[in-house]
C-alpha cells in the first residue's frame, strides 16, 4: 500500500503567510483565554481534595449532597458522577493537615446512611506542595527547552534551534488554550500528554529539519522557500503516517481506556492534531521568518569542511612524521 | 537454504532479544525470582503521603530538656536557683547565691550551642542559630527513621520512608487494604509518643478547675487533661522529671482486671532519677503523661528502684499495641503534619491496570496490523522490532527497580510511538530510493543511512529534555522522564540495528526473489 507514491512537490510556502498569520491568531486567542478565563486547575496544583466513591448501587447524589452540607467543610464541594452511576467523585478546597485524622475519615463517617460504598481514591494536596509542584514544572520545562536549544543548535544551527524551540512554544500555546477552551480539568495527567505531545512534535520538527539540512548540503539551488517546500513534501509520507498511527492509539486510548485517563487521552488527541499541523506548516517557515540565509549558511558549512580537512590533513602528516 | 551475511548488527540484535526475553519474564510471570518492575501505588493501591516537619517545636523540646538537666542538677548540687521559666525559645533563672556563679557557668559551658547573657544574677539562655539548625536536621532525619521503625514493627509489606528535599518526609504504604488499616497506620505514624513524668504540683491541686493556663505558667506549672476525660484537669510542675527519651522498652502486658496496660522500663540514667525523685518526694503525686494527656498520677509510697513503671488507661489491645511500638521507636521530636495525601483503594489500582492494558494492547495491534498492511515483509520486520522493543524496555525497568505508574505508562506510549516512527522513516527512505530505480541492496543500505541522522536527532532532542525532567522534575514528571527515556534509547536500538540485522541476512534473498511488493509493499519500481 502506498499513499504518497507519486512524490509530488506541494507549494506550503506560498501559502506561508497564511498559515503563519492564523497560527499566531491562534496562539494570540490561546494566551487571551490563559490570561482571561484561565486554567481549571485540578488539586494537584492549587490544593484541595478529591474523594472517589463507588456505591454497590446506583449513587444517591443528592443524598450525598444533602449530609455533606451538614458539615461546613464541605461548602461549595462539587460532586459529580464519574463514568458510570456509581461511582462519583467530591472534590472541595478544604484540606488538613492532621496526618492521623483526616477529611478522608470524616467523609467516610458522615455518609455512613448513604448506602454501602467503597473509597476508590482520596488525593489531599496540601496548598504548599501544589504551587511548589507548578513552580517546579515550569522551571523543568523551561531547562527542558534550554536543552533542547543547546542540543539543535549543536547538531544544526542556533537558527534552526531557535525555530524549533518556537514551534514548541507554539504548540503549548495553542494545546493550553484548547484545554481551556474544552474546560478540561489541569492535573497531572494534562501535564503528562503535554510533555508526551511537546516530544512527539518536536520530533516531527527536528525530522524535516534534518532533511533540509541533507538537502542544503546536495542542492545547488539557494531558493529557501523551494528547499522548505521539497524537504516538508518529502518527509510528508513519514509524518503524516506516524501522526495517523499516533492519532489511532489515542483514540483507542480515549474509547478503551475509561475515565481514569479520558484528561491525559483527549489532551492528547488535540495535542496530535496540533503538533502535526505545526511540523508541517510552521516550523519551516519560522526559518525564513528569522532570517535564514541559505547561501549564508553554505559558507559556514564550506569553513567547516575546510576545517576538517585541514585538520585530516594535519594529523595524517603528524602520523606520518612528517611535520 | 539461507546464504545471509550474520552482520554484527543481528549478533547484537539477537543478544538483545534473548536479555530481553530473560529479564522481563519474571514480570510477565510475576514470579518471586528475579528483578521485575514493581507497580507504582497508583496502580496497585497504597498510600502515599508527604509529610511535613514542625522542627520549632523540636528545638522548643531542646529548650525544655536543658530546663529539667538544669533543675536537677542544682537540686543534686545543691545550687539554689529560683524562677525557672519557659518562654518559647528562651529559658531564664535566677542565681540566688553569687558563690555558686562559677559552678553553674561550669555547668552551662558543656550544653553545646547555647548563648547565655547575664544581668547581675538572672540568666537568660537561647541556642544559637547554627544549633537551631542541627536541631531541625536531627529532627527531621530523627522523624525519618522513627516512622520507619514504627512502621516496620506495625507488620505491612514493604513500607517506605524517605526524606524529600530539606524539610519533608515521604511515606509510602503498598498494600493497604482497607480504610480502617490505613487510619490506624496514619495514626501510630502521626502518634507523638511523649512520655512525660511529671511532678503534681500538690500545693495548688485544689485550684485545679480555677487556675487559667496563663496564671499556672507563673507558677511553673502546666494544666493538662485527663486521657479518659477532657472535663478533667491536672495541674503539674511543667518541668518534667524525665521523659521518654530514656525509656528502654515497652510492652502489652495485662493488669490484674484483664485491661491491657504498657509496662515500660527506664535506661539506668532515668532509672537514678527516678529512684533519686521517688525518695524525695514520698507521699507526692507522680502523674504518667502521654502525649500532654494525664494517665493516671499514683501517689508515691517509697522509693522506686529498677526504673519500671506502667501505663493504663483503658487501652483497646490494638490501641495498646500500637502505642508501645511508638513508645519503643521513640518519640517524635516534632510533630508531623500532612502536606499530601494519596491513597488509592485496590480496586481501583485494578482498573487503572486493565484499562491502560487494553489500550497498550489494542494500540500494538493497531500499529502492527497497519504496520504489515503497508509495508507488508518489512513491516513485519518492523513489528517485531517493536515487540523487542517492549521487551527490552521491561527487562530494563525492571533491572534498575524502577516503578511503573500512570505517567510511566505516557512515558512508555512515547517511546513506542518513536520506536515506530523510525521503522518508518527508514521504509520511506527505502522507498523513496527504490522509486527512484536503484537497486534493492543500495537502496536499503542508503536508505538506513539516509535514515539515521533523522532519527538520531529527534531522539537525542528526546533524550537531553528527559534528563532534564528527570533531574527538575518531581514524582510524577521524574517517572514519565525516565521511562521516555530508557524507551528512546532503546528504539534507536531496535529500529536501527534490530531490521537492518534482518534485511542483510536475509538480504541475498530478497534479491532474488524480486518482488518488491513483497517485501516493501510497493505496486512497482518507478524508473
Amino acid at each position: 500500500m502506498e499513499f504518497f507514491s507519486k512524490g509530488i512537490i506541494y507549494n506550503f510556502m506560498k501559502y506561508a503567510r497564511v498559515f503563519v498569520a492564523t497560527t499566531l491568531l491562534l496562539a494570540f486567542v490561546s494566551l487571551i483565554l490563559v490570561f482571561t478565563k484561565g486554567f481549571n486547575y485540578g488539586v494537584d496544583f492549587v490544593g484541595g481534595t478529591v474523594v472517589q466513591l463507588k456505591y454497590e448501587q446506583s449513587a444517591p447524589i443528592d443524598k450525598i449532597r444533602d449530609d455533606l452540607a451538614k458539615d461546613k467543610l464541605f461548602a461549595g464541594a462539587l460532586i459529580t458522577e464519574f463514568g458510570s452511576p456509581e461511582e462519583i467523585v467530591i472534590r472541595f478546597s478544604t484540606v488538613s493537615d492532621s496526618v492521623a485524622q483526616d477529611i478522608g475519615d470524616h467523609i467516610r463517617t458522615l455518609l455512613k446512611d448513604t448506602g454501602s460504598f467503597d473509597i476508590r481514591k482520596v488525593d489531599i494536596v496540601g496548598p504548599k506542595i501544589g504551587s511548589e509542584l507548578r513552580s517546579k514544572g515550569i522551571i523543568s520545562a523551561v531547562l527542558a527547552m534550554i536543552g533542547i536549544l543547546i542540543y539543535v543548535a549543536v547538531r544544526f544551527e542556533w537558527k534552526f534551534a531557535i525555530a524549533s524551540v518556537i514551534t514548541l512554544l507554539h504548540d503549548i500555546t495553542i494545546t493550553l488554550g484548547a484545554i481551556i477552551l474544552f474546560d478540561i480539568e489541569f492535573s497531572l495527567d494534562v501535564l503528562a500528554a503535554v510533555l508526551t505531545l511537546i516530544g512527539y512534535s518536536l520530533n516531527d520538527t527536528i525530522i524535516i529539519f534534518d532533511r533540509i539540512r541533507e538537502e542544503l548540503e546536495e542542492t545547488k539551488n539557494t531558493n529557501f522557500s523551494e528547499i522548505i517546500d521539497i524537504c516538508v513534501s518529502k518527509t510528508l509520507s513519514r509524518t503524516i503516517i506516524t501522526s495517523l498511527l499516533v492519532f489511532f492509539v489515542v483514540l483507542t486510548l480515549y474509547v478503551f481506556g475509561g475515565e481514569i485517563i479520558h484528561g491525559f487521552s483527549f489532551t492528547m488527541l488535540l495535542g496530535v492534531i496540533i503538533g502535526t499541523y505545526s511540523s508541517i506548516f510552521i516550523s519551516a517557515p519560522f526559518l525564513t521568518l528569522i532570517g535564514f540565509n541559505v547561501e549564508k549558511y553554505k559558507a559556514n558549512i564550506a569553513i567547516k569542511e575546510k576545517n576538517r580537512i585541514e585538520k585530516n590533513k594535519m594529523r595524517s602528516q603528524y602520523e606520518k612524521g612528517t611535520v | 537454504m539461507l546464504s545471509g551475511k550474520i552482520s554484527y548488527r543481528l549478533v547484537i540484535f539477537v543478544l538483545a532479544i534473548i536479555f530481553g526475553v530473560g529479564y522481563s519474564l519474571p514480570t510477565f510471570l510475576q514470579s518471586d525470582k528475579g528483578a521485575k518492575i514493581a507497580l507504582g501505588l497508583d496502580l496497585q493501591g497504597g498510600l502515599h503521603m508527604v509529610l511535613g516537619v514542625q522542627t520549632e517545636e523540636a528545638i522548643k523540646s531542646k529548650v525544655k530538656s536543658i530546663a529539667s538537666s538544669i533543675k536537677f542538677f542544682a537540686q543534686s548540687g545543691d545550687v539554689i536557683i529560683d524562677d525557672l521559666k519557659i518562654d518559647e525559645e528562651m529559658l531564664t533563672f535566677t542565681l540566688l547565691d553569687k558563690d555558686e556563679e562559677k559552678k553553674i557557668d561550669e555547668m552551662l559551658k558543656t550544653i553545646s550551642g547555647l548563648q547565655v547573657s547575664k544581668e547581675s544574677l538572672r540568666y537568660t539562655l537561647t541556642l544559637n542559630d547554627k544549633e537551631k539548625d542541627l536541631i531541625r536536621e536531627y529532627a527531621i532525619s530523627q522523624a525519618v527513621e522513627t516512622i520507619r521503625n514504627r512502621l516496620d514493627q506495625f507488620g505491612l509489606a514493604e513500607p517506605n520512608v524517605s526524606k524529600q528535599g530539606t524539610d519533608k518526609i515521604v511515606v509510602e504504604l503498598p498494600g493497604i487494604k482497607t480504610a480502617e488499616d490505613e487510619q490506624r497506620a496514619r495514626e501510630l505514624i502521626a502518634k507523638a509518643a511523649h512520655l512525660q513524668l511529671m511532678a503534681v504540683d500538690e500545693k495548688r491541686k485544689d485550684r485545679t478547675t480555677t487556675m487559667s493556663p496563663i496564671e499556672a505558667a507563673q507558677y511553673g506549672d502546666v494544666i493538662l487533661p485527663d486521657a479518659r476525660s477532657e472535663q478533667v484537669k491536672h495541674i503539674l510542675k511543667e518541668i518534667p522529671v524525665l521523659d521518654g527519651s530514656m525509656l528502654s522498652d515497652a510492652k502489652v502486658a495485662f493488669s490484674d482486671m484483664h485491661q491491657p496496660v504498657i509496662n515500660f522500663t527506664l535506661n539506668s540514667e532515668g532509672a537514678k532519677i527516678f529512684g533519686d525523685f521517688t525518695a524525695n518526694n514520698i507521699g507526692n503525686r507522680l502523674a504518667i503523661v502521654l502525649d500532654n494527656k494525664v494517665y493516671s498520677d499514683p501517689v508515691i509510697r517509697e522509693r522506686i528502684g529498677g526504673g519500671s513503671g506502667q501505663i493504663s488507661g483503658g487501652f483497646s489491645v490494638k490501641e495498646a499495641h500500637d502505642v508501645a511500638i511508638a513508645l519503643r521507636s521513640g518519640a517524635l521530636l516534632a510533630p508531623v503534619t500532612l502536606l499530601e495525601k494519596r491513597s488509592v483503594g485496590p480496586s481501583l489500582g485494578a482498573d487503572s491496570i486493565q484499562a491502560s492494558s487494553i489500550a497498550l494492547i489494542s494500540g500494538f495491534f493497531l500499529i502492527v496490523g497497519f504496520l504489515i498492511l503497508y509495508y507488508h515483509m518489512a513491516g513485519v520486520f518492523a513489528s517485531f522490532a517493536l515487540f523487542v522493543n517492549f521487551l527490552l524496555l521491561i527487562a530494563i525497568m525492571a533491572l534498575f527497580g524502577a516503578t511503573l505508574t500512570l505517567p510511566g505508562m505516557a512515558g512508555i506510549v512515547l517511546s513506542l510511538g518513536m520506536a515506530v516512527d523510525a521503522n518508518v522513516i527508514i521504509n520511506e527512505r527505502i522507498r523513496e530510493l527504490l522509486r527512484q530505480g536503484i537497486a534493492v541492496r543500495q537502496a536499503v543500505e542508503k536508505g538506513y543511512e539516509n535514515a539515521m541522522s533523522a532519527i538520531v536527532d529527534g531522539n537525542l532532542t528526546l533524550a537531553v529534555s528527559s534528563v532534564i525532567l528527570y533531574v527538575y522534575g518531581t514524582g510524577p514528571i521524574k517517572g514519565f522522564a525516565i521511562s521516555m527515556l530508557i524507551g528512546n534509547l532503546i528504539s534507536m536500538l531496535t529500529a536501527i540495528l534490530g531490521t537492518h540485522g534482518i534485511y542483510e541476512l536475509l538480504m541475498s534473498y530478497i534479491e532474488k526473489n524480486h518482488s518488491i511488493r513483497f517485501w516493501f509493499g510497493m505496486k512497482k519500481r518507478g524508473h
